[in-house]
């Protein structure tokens, strides 16, 4: 019953955190963007959260820069199980255009456990939103 | 007693996350330093190992907000080097791109500029209404955030009549509702007496510490690459630069504001007077050995590419002088003497970013050195609670 009761829970309001690991800026500015009027996710009951402790999800754009390497891991470690990594945009996939320069780990898949990839560069808000509803499919 | 902030590591929409370092007395902060290199992914090394075709989609993807203001540079740049001219109607397009992206990215920054006074409706408003001109922008080229329309010699993409008319009814939403804007950010109390007074930084200082932009322009100085260096074909398009002499936050916002205004008749007078012919020439591969320096107005200020040739069909080397990082040190002098409530605020108006990622700060007790960790979060809470102690004048017409 309480089982029940928390994954109803999650499903209907999962708190995501966004997390930029050396991102171009675009892919964040389309996650913003999808909490605004035009997409307003928050109808459907995603918030935004400060704090890696109390995020069910994380939404990680970018390369993964190697400075950001061990912060991001740092953060994966402080949010509470059960936890799901959304990587939005095409860096966070694999480097984009990036890819094969000296300081990238290329991909957020490198570094920590990745459940749902949206693809794009920058990612559209609503295939962003649709990854979300994808991720909490799955649940 | 002194204590030690580091703020960071982390600011996404920053084009360089950085980390800052502040030194406080109480609240007041007494001294601050600057980390760079959390987002350092080695764009320039990486251009050198690209054609400058290929490097068109690369530079466009060192900042997300001003993709195209560095593309610009970076096309001028390589345009004189492969001694090519785009025609007419390709510069049109090319800078009514420009004057689209400035819009978005001043209404983006109007937006976080309010979030971070604590006035999330205006937040809200704003990127409503940003979404108008990036429908625009996926119009004309057909996605939202790196449209990707500059190439060697013009332009990739041309618009239609249609596309024209609709771009100048769509310039009456955003007149109107940039009236708004004004009205609200010059009169409603809470909001005007959060920001006035902010982050002082003198017109002395801000020419000693080479700041840019609207950063530059709200300290009365009255800098603006597109008038005083005129490229492309800015020297035949009416436009006024706009200054405020407040040399505070609620003059940065002031400025942004007026310069939607200024954007709007470029937008317009662009789309009236845009010429026919094609709109891209065919360039060549390689460029002569040479180098050149090309300079552009980004929303957030100068911006400056070098490109070095060496006579094959790849840059040499690519350094990019982004308007931030010219900013910095007058953020830092901003910073001094200021709050700590007021950290969100002040470097917020360096920058249109919306950086939603929260940092965190890190309070270490000068004596104990044992630290204590802040959420952005409750500075931001901290900044709030500053909001509601200042005076507010009272029987003043609020717009609504
Ligand atoms: S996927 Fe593209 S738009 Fe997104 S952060 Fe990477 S380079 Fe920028």
């Amino acid at each position: 019953m309480l089982k029940r009761l928390v994954r109803w829970s999650r499903i209907k309001s999962p708190w995501i955190l966004h997390l930029n690991s050396g991102a171009c800026n675009a892919c964040d500015i389309e996650v913003i963007a999808a909490l605004t009027p035009r997409f307003d996710v928050e109808r459907l009951g995603v918030l935004l959260k400060a704090t890696p402790r109390h995020a069910d999800v994380l939404v990680c754009s970018g390369p993964v820069t190697r400075q950001m390497k061990d912060r991001i891991i740092r953060i994966y470690e402080q949010t509470p199980d059960p936890k799901f990594v959304v990587a939005v945009g095409a860096c966070a996939m694999s480097g984009c255009v990036y890819r094969g320069a000296y300081n990238i780990m290329g991909g957020i898949d490198q570094v920590i456990p990745v459940d749902v990839y949206v693809p794009g560069c920058p990612a559209r808000p609503d295939a962003i939103i649709d990854g979300v509803v994808k991720l909490l499919g799955k649940l | 007693m002194k204590f030690q902030i580091p703020i960071g590591p982390q600011h996404p929409a920053l084009k360089e996350p950085i980390s800052l370092r502040m030194t406080v007395e109480g609240e007041v902060i007494r001294d601050a330093d600057l980390r760079l290199g959390y987002n350092h992914r080695g764009i320039e090394k990486l251009a050198e190992e690209r054609t400058y075709l290929q490097n068109i989609y690369l530079t466009e993807r060192i900042c997300g907000i001003c993709s195209h203001s560095h593309t610009t540079c970076f096309v001028q740049g390589v345009e004189a080097l492969l001694e090519v001219v785009a025609p007419r109607r390709g510069q049109f397009l090319r800078y009514l791109v420009a004057e689209l992206e400035r819009v978005h990215s001043h209404l983006l920054w109007l937006g976080v500029a309010g979030h971070e006074a604590g006035f999330d409706s205006f937040f809200m408003y704003t990127w409503r209404d940003r979404e108008v001109v990036m429908d625009i922008l996926e119009m004309i080229s057909g996605n939202r955030v790196h449209y990707a329309i500059n190439t060697l010699g013009g332009v990739r993409r041309d618009i239609d009549e249609a596309l024209r008319t609709k771009i100048l009814d769509s310039l009456g939403i955003l007149r109107a509702r940039t009236d708004y804007y004004f009205k609200l950010g010059a009169n409603e109390p809470s909001f005007v007496g959060r920001l006035a007074g902010v982050g002082r930084l003198s017109k002395e200082d801000a020419l000693a510490l080479c700041a840019v932009g609207p950063t530059a322009r709200a300290s009365g100085v009255a800098h603006d690459v597109r008038r005083d260096d005129p490229y492309g074909i800015y020297g035949e398009i009416p436009f006024e630069v706009c200054t405020a002499d407040s040399c505070d936050v609620l003059g940065r916002t002031v400025v942004r504001i007026k310069e939607l205004g200024q954007s709007y008749n470029i937008i317009e007078y662009l789309l009236r007077n845009l010429p026919d012919g094609p709109v891209a020439v065919k360039a060549p591969r390689r460029a002569k050995p040479g180098e050149v320096v090309s300079r552009d107005e980004a929303p957030r200020g100068e911006n400056i590419h070098y490109i070095k040739a060496n006579g094959s069909d790849k840059p040499e080397r690519l350094k990019v002088r982004a308007p931030t990082l010219a900013n910095y040190a007058a953020t830092l002098a901003r910073l001094k003497n200021g709050f700590i409530a007021d950290i969100p605020l002040i470097f917020a108006a360096i920058d249109p970013c919306i950086c939603c990622a929260e940092r965190t700060v890190e309070l270490i007790d000068g004596r104990s050195g044992r630290p204590t960790v802040v959420r952005w979060s409750d500075l931001r809470r901290r900044a709030a609670r500053r909001a509601g102690r200042v005076s507010k004048k009272r029987n003043v017409e609020c717009p609504l």
